[in-house]
């Protein structure tokens, strides 16, 4: 179920007048029932992988809980016999056993994804290869890929971590730890949330608050006021771009840049919008997912800005742990040997952040395009680091330029067009014919087409740009003025100006959105990573 | 408090009040291009009281002139068709009108009995927005609706014709309030002339000339609803005939036996062109597809003939009201037909 469909605000509605009118010891159960409908109706088949993973990550967590509070009882029990080295043998035997439990829920829980996900990229790369040495080609099974599965799973994965990690107490109730998984607002684009910052929030009764609900349903309203002015509408005229690459290129590879950008910003940030707009209004408060991304003046800055709880899953259990492990610091003992200490201590945090967005590539998608998307990110914040010491000099020989606005200005326009480049592997079919877009933006001198009709000969009229144009200026404008406290939150205790402002937006998104026969209305992206 | 309150609800009824206003803009007014669009609305604004109703697809208000039928016959009449109008959206509009009305004779072209389906979204628009609200329209919706449309886009259009923002032109204005009259009484007149091509006809072979149950549960529907009301039920198939619009024999053939076995009344005037006095090279204005108005004053004359010989419908011209108000009908299709407007 579309956010953007008149089912979805049906379903909405009657969950939160269900939700704000049962005892307030039910609420999570409206929730739980709310999400596993929610669920249901987007695929009922797809409640299967949900439940499968909600069961495998609930009887895993149990487990490695009671192993915790055996090593505790026992530790406890015993402190008087027990020396510290004693202790610290006993707890570090417990933990080696929590860890293969730990393993075990990983690879059975991130194993489906897997399955799921990249068995085909997998057996399709497998095929090339053996195609290239003469061999026959394999056969490639179509497989039911669940909505959202990408989401849900890495959220119950962290949680299994935390666990383990004892940052997180196990949940005892099965219908709370689904509901955890399952929440609906989240399920299909995140943000993927932790454990310790949602759960409890879930299951604690709230009751209904003006401000709050006056806050939440101006977030939503701003949603879809992003997804439906300026990511659909941009989308018109990308289809045609994409679709046609031989036809379209230069110029209109950088108009793709700079549409695919305001497309992919509408979306994910419209999406997410409504998703925190909707939980708020229920009192629920998630974790932010974006904070004015597009204003960052480096790729590191971008990705601390750009899909944050992502971003914060894979520092905190991919990278972190990745660069403390056990090979990983015998690798950095041989290489400062060999190597000297300035690269010797480098090459493990380099080796680490390249799995890392490697896997973060693969996170977003089994393909070539997403692998080289997620390299490239990582070789443009390698190579930054590496010329850090450049930039201290340059800053130090021209102070005034370097602290200017000017200069800021200039390191936004470049963060944003150099990671809209990038970004725009999302789009062409290959990594080659996106390779061989990028160079005929040089290669292909065509910028006078614009002029003679080009800029409307892909579906995008003059209207349509002003929509587009209207709306990023819009959200740039409000987005800046928000920067510190939420404007929605300023605008909630102002009743008067709150109902001018959604009524406002509702006409705005009602007229001049790109909903309904006639345009071919896009899901939101991200739900299908 | 109380202030703010009262200040809310009016910013909200302000803004229903200019959705609705803009609403009434964005929607199509079928003026000047696909007037046969503004067909179906027009109804409501001619006077009642008709002895012939006619409904169906274009090929009723393409081929029947009730003014035709007046000067001839003295029979007040009116046609309820609009394009690609499907037969349960042609059922939906005689319960509607049978509603006021008290029609001797109710006349059904057959040829939209070949659609079992919903089909076109466009068609459904021009047919389905210009009725008012009813049970019956209710009703025609649900039944009609493609997949990509909702029932929630009818209730309000804007949600359908928002998009038209950016197309709308003086003619969405200046018939905001108030339409003109694009028919006689239903009819849409056509002066063009446009030969019908010599070369043969040469039908695509269907496979399966099954005409859908569903359709002969409206036409059972139709046929109940007009007893109950006292009409008589006759089933015509227009002279229009050629390649698209072929009307196979096999269909021709159910249709003769559904009338057979019901009792009722089929009038095939495709195989009578020649006896009515049909010329393919002036009585049609898009190479036989439909007639012009020629053709059609042709076949309403000769179907005239019928309606008052074999069925008993009255010549109402000695009724002074109703000659008043038909001779006005008459004036403005004369003065279309001469090229006066």
């Amino acid at each position: 179920m579309l956010f953007t469909t008149g089912s979805f605000v049906l379903f909405a509605s009657l969950t939160l007048l269900l939700y704000f009118t049962v005892p307030s010891r039910l609420q999570w159960w409206v929730l739980l029932g709310a999400s596993l409908v929610f669920y249901a109706l987007s695929g009922a088949e797809y409640l299967v992988f949900i439940l499968y993973t909600a069961t495998l990550t609930y009887v895993i967590s149990r487990l490695l809980q009671k192993k915790a509070d055996a090593e505790d009882s026992y530790v406890d029990a015993h402190r008087e016999e027990m020396d510290k080295a004693q202790r610290k043998a006993y707890r570090a035997d417990g933990k080696k056993k929590r860890f293969r439990l730990l393993v075990l829920g990983l690879i059975l829980g991130l194993g489906m994804l897997a399955v799921l996900k990249y068995t085909a990229f997998v057996l399709g790369v497998a095929s090339d290869i053996a195609v290239s040495f003469g061999g026959e080609g394999l056969a490639i099974p179509s497989l039911l890929l669940p909505l959202g599965i990408s989401f849900y799973t890495f959220q119950s994965m962290g949680y299994l971590i935390d666990v383990y990690r004892k940052k997180a107490r196990a949940e005892t109730h099965y219908g709370k730890l689904l509901l955890f998984v399952s929440f609906f607002p989240q399920l299909l684009q995140g943000p993927i949330s932790r454990f310790d910052s949602l759960h409890e929030q879930l299951i604690t009764p709230h009751r209904f608050d003006g401000s709050s609900f006056r806050a939440g349903f101006l977030r939503v309203m701003w949603g879809y006021f992003k997804k439906l002015l300026m990511a659909d509408t941009a989308m018109i005229g990308i289809k045609l771009l994409i679709e046609s690459p031989e036809q379209y290129r230069g110029i209109y590879v950088f108009l793709l840049i700079l549409l695919y950008s305001a497309q992919i910003y509408g979306d994910f940030t419209g999406g997410i919008d409504i998703t925190i707009g909707l939980s708020e209004m229920m009192g629920i408060k998630l974790t932010e997912n974006f904070n004015r991304p597009f204003s960052s003046k480096s790729t590191k800055e971008y990705w601390n800005r750009w899909h944050i709880t992502m971003g914060a899953w894979f520092t905190d259990y991919v990278f972190y742990p990745l660069s403390v492990c056990r090979p990983m610091q015998r690798f950095s003992s041989f290489s400062v040997k060999r190597m000297g200490r300035a690269i010797g201590l480098r090459l493990p945090v380099y080796l680490a952040t390249v799995v890392t967005w490697f896997l973060t590539g693969l996170w977003h998608g089994a393909g070539w395009n997403f692998i080289v998307w997620g390299l490239l990110n990582c070789l443009v914040i390698l190579v930054s680091r590496e010329l850090e010491p450049l930039y201290r000099v340059f800053h130090k020989r021209f102070p005034r330029l370097g602290s200017s606005g000017v200069w800021g200005a200039w390191c936004a326009v470049r963060t944003f067009l150099l990671m809209g480049l990038i970004r725009s592997l999302d789009c062409y079919r290959d990594v080659p014919t996106t390779f061989s877009q990028w160079a005929s933006m040089v290669t292909v001198p065509n910028i006078g087409e614009l002029f003679s009709g080009g800029l409307i000969s892909f579906g995008l009229s003059f209207f349509d740009y002003g929509v587009i144009l209207a709306s990023a200026v819009t959200v740039f404008f409000v987005s800046r003025a928000g920067k510190d406290v939420p404007l929605r939150h300023r605008i909630a205790d102002k009743p008067v100006l709150w109902c001018a402002l959604v009524a406002l937006l509702f006409s705005v998104v009602l007229i001049f959105g790109a909903y309904g026969i006639g345009y071919d209305a896009s899901q939101f992206i991200y739900s299908q990573f | 408090m109380k202030k703010k309150i009262i200040l809310c609800v009016g910013i909200l009824l302000l803004t229903a009040l200019l959705l609705g206003l803009f609403q009434a803009v964005l929607m199509p007014k079928y003026m000047t291009d696909f007037r046969e669009g503004a067909l179906i609305g027009e109804y409501y604004g001619a006077a009642g009281g008709n002895d012939v109703l006619f409904v169906g697809d274009c090929e009723v208000y393409e081929s029947f002139t009730p003014p035709t039928l007046w000067e001839e016959y003295g029979i007040t009449s009116y046609v309820r068709g609009s394009a690609q109008q499907l037969i349960w959206q042609s059922y939906y509009l005689l319960e509607e009108m049978l509603e006021t009305e008290t029609p001797r004779v109710v006349v059904f072209n057959v040829y939209a009995m070949k659609y079992g389906e919903p089909q076109d979204e466009a068609a459904n628009r021009k047919t389905l927005d210009g009725m008012r609200w009813s049970l019956s329209k209710l009703s025609a919706i649900q039944a009609s609706k493609t997949e990509e449309e909702s029932f929630l886009s009818y209730v309000f259009p804007i949600l359908r014709f928002h998009s038209r923002w950016n197309q709308l032109s003086g003619e969405d204005f200046q018939y905001l309030f108030k339409k003109e009259t694009v028919s006689h009484n239903g009819y849409m007149m056509q002066t063009a002339i446009d030969p019908k091509p010599e070369a043969p006809i040469q039908a695509p072979s269907l496979g399966d000339y099954t005409l859908p149950s569903v359709s002969f549960e409206y036409l059972d529907k139709m046929h109940a609803l007009c007893k109950e009301k006292g009409a008589e039920l006759i089933l015509v198939k227009a002279p229009t005939n050629t390649r698209g619009y072929y009307w196979y024999d096999e269909w021709d053939a159910q249709i003769v036996d559904y009338a057979e076995e019901n009792g009722l009344d089929y009038y095939n005037f495709i195989p009578l062109c020649e006896e009515i006095g049909i010329d393919w090279n002036t009585d049609t204005y898009d190479r036989g597809y439909h007639l012009n108005v020629y053709g059609a004053e042709k076949l309403t004359s000769y179907f005239g003939k019928l309606l008052s010989e074999a069925y008993g419908v009255p010549d109402r011209r000695g009724e002074a009201d109703t000659a008043r108000l038909w001779d006005e009908k008459v004036t403005a299709y004369q003065k279309e037909k001469n090229g006066e407007t």
